[in-house]
């Protein structure tokens, strides 16, 4: 990829790439650093690309080796007197020449075929040696369609389960950590040490060593098999109370101050004058359990014990339970799990790595 | 009446002592100014007002009611922060407004109050702005407003305008001296700027390490400083002190005698003061006779500022103790040169081994002292 | 579209609740506690799920690690003392996990005391290296930075089905070799190589997140600061190892400790990359912990909870020592 596009239209590129800021002209280490990262683009970008371009492929071309770069699908032609459309070959003919022919049937190693431009005259006999499958570049839709019919409305469902938990979990949790570092960033209080390292001691806690005790506490409550089993163990994630901490204790503590002597009720100097001040670092905090949330895969695995409750993680990674990979389908359901965060991607990008910039871990 | 009384008020942020023991009476409708060094506890004894920070012990009333132990936001007192403190998400109008939303005041209410004080202050048409928009100017004019809305007992400003250039500052002096004029209520004013001080307060209190050193006009302050500390914080540029000590005293007056110069004959009642003593000499740069006779203390120039209208001649005894003359006008001395200065008899300040004034010729000299000034 | 609907009114319903409820409920607080203990009500949701869902799981672990059977309910569940950790602990020889009463357990130690070394200095070096390539003037670069980061958005699952699809027999990896004359490799079958891919696919789609923190770091690096060493005529290694390293440190300790806790965790992309295979060789201590515990009938908890014990102490010990050491060193 990175000699493609260093290739493509080389004058501008060059111009482009040679032109900076600052200084007057690019030397070796500018030339290191570009090619270093195309490369990088190249090693991050291909796969998700190669698993998008082959959810476009028909079984049978997915089943090639080696594989093609873009999807082909041989064309195909409707004939008279035929309900299904048939496969369209190219066919050596004795003469030398090449003739298209539409495959009827094969046997062996020889197929019938008919001449689609003159379907009266009946079937030829052609050895399958001499003919070659007419293929163009296509990308079908027959994955994802063959996804929705076999799974249909329960792909639906999926998705909804995802999209609630993800939802409700990152309200709930943009709420929770706010308000405790609220609490631990504006006030001088007895114990605020204590409740935030109580709270920063949670990241030393790997969620898998305590999943055991994590499913009793969900049974306990008669969660398992509930959306809300998956959503309440995660909302106080000690993550997300440090980075707001931190961010506002930038927020001057003469804000607080002026407000409290505008007859401010603590409550109302939080959702009022704090909250909306420490925007980026909430919307650090919501991209973060959103991705965490959506992608989320253990717990879901132990506590979403019936398929109606399944996240699109799961469902996705039951496609590999049998003893056979549909890739096919599975390729299409990636690529469907995935799109979600490409969009949000494209539109939070920018958000995300100032967000973490600007929130800072100092 | 809204008249403030501070009683034995102590604070103390754990073992430090930051105001030992305070006593201060503020009458209704003054501007006070609390001037000091920074870190002399100043803005603590304004928080301790405001009720942003709880007394460890004393009284705090105002208006006849003791508040030590009210709420900062049921004082009475509206505060303009040193960094202005407007809120940055909402707009100007909403700046103003949202003390008044709180106590759930009627929206024409709030209306007319926010109109009102925009109008005083000129800043109607920048209402539906953000800080963000405002100048430094203005956003001090935006937080002076939120106040204002608030219709206060009492104005406490925390240095507010230590974030503006100086060509502002002297624009905003003159604007919240006109403001308590129109107003009339009582404000209070931290700064650690003498100069702010002396023009906006009708009385200054001088602080050092959370103790009142003197409390009075600002001329009061000027003229007699009743430590040396004040003399040497209030004025511009600050006194200059000689140590020496007594020569002599007697019923027609006492001699001074530094290290290294003439003998000082002070026409001036002795009072307290005994032959032998050690004590401090100050003069203010301003109060010098400059003459080419021989007459006075021998000066050798080391550098002579021009400042156009006023000239500043700093120089040296010929003990090295530094001194600095002011002269008025254009002064043709160059550095190298040594003149002869004649401290003014009616302007000095003579102050004992403790730093404390020692009167001079009561009755006499507070004639004096008006006249002396430039 | 019932979904969607189904979704917004959960919505509507979440977004009219402060309004409504929760101000007049936090005024009445206010005025029933004072100012000074709002703070508390400040901190007590938060702080009930941390207890309910963090703390309190530990101390069931540790009461699951000292009992025994497969009952889920602890007081269900007979005390058996250090048995648990004796069965893990007992070793004839120490080297050879084949002669150990848990064999696997030792495997996947083994396999974790690899992984962990190799991934965070793979991790580390190249989200570094990125990093410096992102924070020069060049072109381009919020592209370059959305790309670096992207993969960290993916979930494990997609990140490692995405994988398994280059890498299987027919896949496009092998598709690339071919092409340039070479024999296919069966990349997930062979232990090393299985190995390799483990830590390179765990470190592609980790490293952006790193580097984004770096990056960070490196920009509050103040400017002026490699103005004056240009003046001072410094070389371009000496301004990264006298400038850059010295005051990027503060953020590659965070790096560091963060990569590990979250290096050791690795569990999600393997379990479905490779399920810990061939046979042991991708088979890591969180997985043993989740194979004991809910996937090996019958489900050995206190087994699982006594290695996660072990493994939380270990997490434990190397933070402490880090941030110690990193302390000592700020003040020598």
């Amino acid at each position: 990829m990175a000699e493609l596009a260093a290739r493509g239209g080389h004058g501008s590129v060059l111009r482009f790439l040679t032109r900076r800021r600052g200084r007057i002209r690019a030397d070796w280490s500018d030339w290191a650093t570009y090619i270093y990262l195309f490369l990088g683009v190249a090693i991050m970008f291909a796969p998700v690309l190669w698993v998008a371009l082959s959810s476009f492929k028909t079984p049978a071309n997915l089943a090639e080796f080696p594989p093609t770069f873009l999807p082909y699908a041989t064309e195909t032609v409707t004939v008279e007197g035929y309900d299904e459309p048939l496969p369209l070959f190219e066919v050596r003919t004795e003469d030398g020449g090449t003739r298209l022919l539409a495959q009827v049937r094969r046997v062996g190693l020889r197929a019938q075929m008919i001449d689609p431009a003159d379907p009266e005259a009946g079937r030829i006999v052609v050895q399958v040696a001499d003919a070659e499958p007419v293929r163009r570049v296509l990308f079908t839709f027959g994955n994802y369609a063959r996804l929705l019919s076999t799974s249909g409305s329960e792909l639906w469902l999926f998705v909804y389960n995802s999209l609630f938990i993800t939802v409700a979990a990152t309200i709930i949790t943009l709420i929770m950590n706010s308000m405790a570092a609220f609490a631990l960033s504006k006030y001088r209080f007895r114990g605020n040490t204590v409740a935030l390292v109580a709270i920063l001691m949670t990241l030393m806690i790997p969620p898998t060593v305590v999943l055991v005790p994590t499913y009793l506490i969900v049974a306990q409550f008669g969660l398992v098999g509930n959306l809300w089993g998956v959503i309440l163990p995660t909302v106080a994630t000690p993550t997300g109370v440090f980075l707001l901490r931190q961010y506002m204790l930038t927020i001057p503590d003469e804000l607080i101050e002026a407000a409290r002597m505008d007859h401010a009720s603590e409550w109302r100097i939080y959702w009022r004058v704090v909250l909306p001040l420490s925007a980026p670092a909430l919307a650090v905090v919501a991209i973060f359990s959103i991705l965490s949330r959506w992608n989320d895969f253990l717990l879901p695995l132990v506590v979403l014990n019936r398929r109606e409750v399944y996240t699109l993680q799961l469902a996705l990674a039951s496609f590999q339970d049998e003893n056979q990979i549909h890739y096919d389908q599975l390729l299409a359901m990636t690529t469907l799990t995935a799109l979600p965060l490409a969009f949000a991607f494209i539109f939070l990008q920018r958000y995300i790595a100032s967000g973490i910039a600007s929130t800072g871990i100092k | 009446m809204a008249d403030l009384v501070l009683e034995k008020l102590r604070k103390s942020f754990g073992a430090v002592e930051v105001i030992p023991s305070l006593d201060l009476q503020i009458e209704d409708g003054e501007f006070v100014v609390f001037v000091g060094p920074s870190g002399c506890g100043k803005s603590t004894l304004l928080r301790l007002i405001a009720g942003l920070e709880e007394a460890t012990s004393g009284d705090i009333r105002i208006a006849g009611q003791s508040v030590v132990s009210v709420p900062a936001a049921d004082r009475g007192v509206a505060m303009v922060f040193q960094s202005y403190a407007l809120y940055p998400h909402m707009t100007v109008r909403e700046n103003l407004s949202f003390g008044l939303e709180n106590i759930r005041m009627s929206r024409e209410e709030i209306a007319r109050r926010v109109e009102a004080a925009a109008k005083m202050l000129q800043i109607e048409e920048l209402l539906e702005r953000r800080p963000k928009q405002l100048s430094g100017g203005q956003r001090q004019r935006v937080a002076i407003g939120r106040a204002i809305t608030r219709d206060p007992k009492i104005f406490l400003f925390d240095e507010p305008l230590s974030n503006l250039d100086a060509e502002l500052r002297v624009l905003m002096r003159v604007e919240i001296t006109n403001l308590h004029e129109r107003l009339g209520n009582t404000m209070i004013y931290v700064t650690h700027d003498q100069i702010e001080a002396m023009t906006m307060a009708d009385k200054i209190v001088v602080l050092r390490k959370g103790v009142i050193e003197q409390v009075g006009a600002p001329l009061e302050l000027y003229n007699r400083p009743c430590n040396m500390f004040v003399a040497g914080f209030i004025g511009s540029p600050r006194m200059n002190f000689v140590s020496g000590a007594i020569a002599e005293a007697t019923e027609a007056g006492i001699t001074f005698q530094a290290p290294h110069l003439p003998p000082l004959g002070v026409p001036a009642m002795a009072g307290k003061v005994r032959a032998g003593e050690q004590v401090t000499l100050g003069i203010r740069p301003e109060h010098f006779v400059l003459s080419n006779d021989g007459n006075g203390w021998p000066l050798q120039i080391t550098i002579a500022e021009q400042h156009g209208a006023n000239s500043y001649l700093h120089c040296t005894t010929p003990g090295g103790a530094p001194i600095l003359i002011h002269e008025a006008g254009q002064s043709r001395i160059g550095r190298g040169d040594v003149l002869f200065a004649q401290p003014r008899m009616d302007q000095l300040h003579l102050f004992d081994a403790e730093g404390r004034r020692i009167e001079l010729g009561e009755s006499e000299a507070d004639g004096r002292l008006g006249a002396g000034l430039p | 579209m019932s979904a969607a609907t189904r979704l917004t009114g959960a919505l509507a319903t979440l977004a009219a609740l402060p309004a409504r409820v929760v101000e007049p409920l936090m005024h009445g607080l206010q005025k029933l506690l004072g100012i000074k203990r709002m703070p508390w009500v400040f901190l007590i949701p938060n702080l009930t799920a941390v207890l309910l869902f963090s703390l309190l799981p530990v101390f069931i672990n540790i009461f699951y690690s000292v009992t025994g059977s497969d009952r889920l309910f602890p007081l269900d569940r007979p005390y058996v003392g250090a048995a648990n950790y004796e069965t893990l602990l007992d070793c004839r020889d120490y080297l050879d996990p084949s002669t150990c009463s848990r064999d696997l357990f030792w495997r996947a130690l083994g396999n974790t005391l690899l992984f962990v070394p190799v991934q965070v200095a793979a991790m580390i070096g190249i989200a570094l290296l990125t990093a410096i390539c992102l924070n020069r003037d060049i072109r381009g670069r919020g592209f370059f930075r959305g790309i670096f980061f992207f993969p960290v958005m993916l979930s494990p699952v997609v990140v490692a089905l995405t994988w398994q699809w280059i890498l299987q027999r027919n896949g496009a990896l092998n598709g690339l070799l071919t092409a340039i004359g070479l024999e296919p490799i069966n990349w997930l079958v062979l232990p090393d190589a299985a190995f390799f891919w483990s830590v390179f696919v765990t470190v592609w789609a980790h490293m952006g997140f790193f580097t984004i923190i770096l990056l960070a770091g490196l920009q509050s690096i103040p400017r002026d600061v490699y103005e004056a060493a240009k003046m001072d005529a410094a070389s371009p290694w000496r301004v990264f190892t006298r400038i850059t390293l010295p005051m990027l440190k503060p953020t590659l300790l965070v790096v560091f400790i963060l990569c590990v806790i979250r290096s050791v965790q690795t569990f999600d992309e393997l379990y479905v990359l490779t399920g810990g295979g061939p046979g042991s060789a991708t088979i890591l201590i969180v997985q043993f912990i989740y194979e004991t515990g809910f996937a090996i009938q019958p489900r050995n908890f206190g087994l699982a909870a006594a290695a996660s014990l072990l493994l939380g102490m270990v997490l434990l010990i190397f933070t402490l020592v880090q941030l110690r050491v990193a302390r000592g060193r700020s003040y020598g």
